[in-house]
């Protein structure tokens, strides 16, 4: 079955985004595809690749992009809540007049259409929020 | 049919309320992270109302485990890990959170 995710919850503030990844990582252990994981308000902060948590924490980071890599999975975050909370990519960067890009590898910001789309897509959305 | 799925202790009353004033016959309800609270013998009453043939009850097997509740559980709900997770998503066509 085709799926999609929404994740709205932060990485830092409760247990969510990581039950997001477990959940990602099985269904495509069972076989299952996953057409769009759509990162939304507090959810953005994770593609922030100046994330550095202690060695003894789990980086969900590193988790996700490791995760597409090896599925080839479409990472997309919504842009606006992205900017808003500094994550940008070099476009944004210029466009805002900040020093640095921050946006990690494997992810991209777009917009809500991509959101609207991957729920027409999938069989099945799921959203995970805190 | 419909799964919902609820994040949250049995504390946040209006969330369970207003969950549980949704349910639809055939539709089942998932607990996971702090919501596996629910599952305990003192928090039925929030399901009293429930036909256990009509709504299907469980519990995540990780959060009940990282909590030390695998003997406390209701017998009303049963536990199941993430495979039961994804194939419980599969079974219903609409998944609604809860949180």
């Amino acid at each position: 079955m085709k799926f999609s995710l929404i994740v709205h919850a932060s990485p830092f503030s409760a247990q969510t985004s990581s039950t997001a990844y477990r959940y990602a990582k099985c269904l495509l252990e069972e076989g299952h595809q996953i057409f769009r994981i759509f990162y939304y308000g507090d959810g953005v902060l994770v593609a922030n690749q100046q994330i550095a948590p202690p060695q003894d924490e789990t980086n969900l980071l590193t988790s996700w992009q490791l995760l597409a890599k090896t599925h080839n999975l479409d990472l997309v975050v919504c842009i606006a809540a992205a900017v808003k909370r500094g994550v940008l990519d070099d476009n944004e960067a210029q466009r805002y007049d900040k020093k640095n890009a921050n946006l990690a590898l494997g992810f991209e910001l777009s917009g809500l259409g991509q959101l609207a789309e991957a729920i027409a897509a999938s069989d099945r959305v799921i959203t995970f929020g805190n | 049919m419909t799964l919902h799925v609820i994040n949250k202790t049995p504390q946040n009353k209006s969330l369970y309320l207003n969950m549980l004033n949704g349910l639809s016959s055939g539709d089942a309800i998932l607990l996971i992270e702090d919501a596996v609270y629910s599952a305990l013998e003192a928090h039925q009453s929030l399901f009293k109302a429930l036909s256990p043939d009509d709504i299907q009850l469980s519990a995540l097997e990780a959060d009940i485990q990282a909590r030390g509740l695998e003997d406390k559980l209701s017998p009303r709900f049963s536990s199941v890990n993430d495979q039961g997770f994804v194939k419980l998503s599969c079974e219903h066509d609409k998944i609604v959170s809860w949180y």
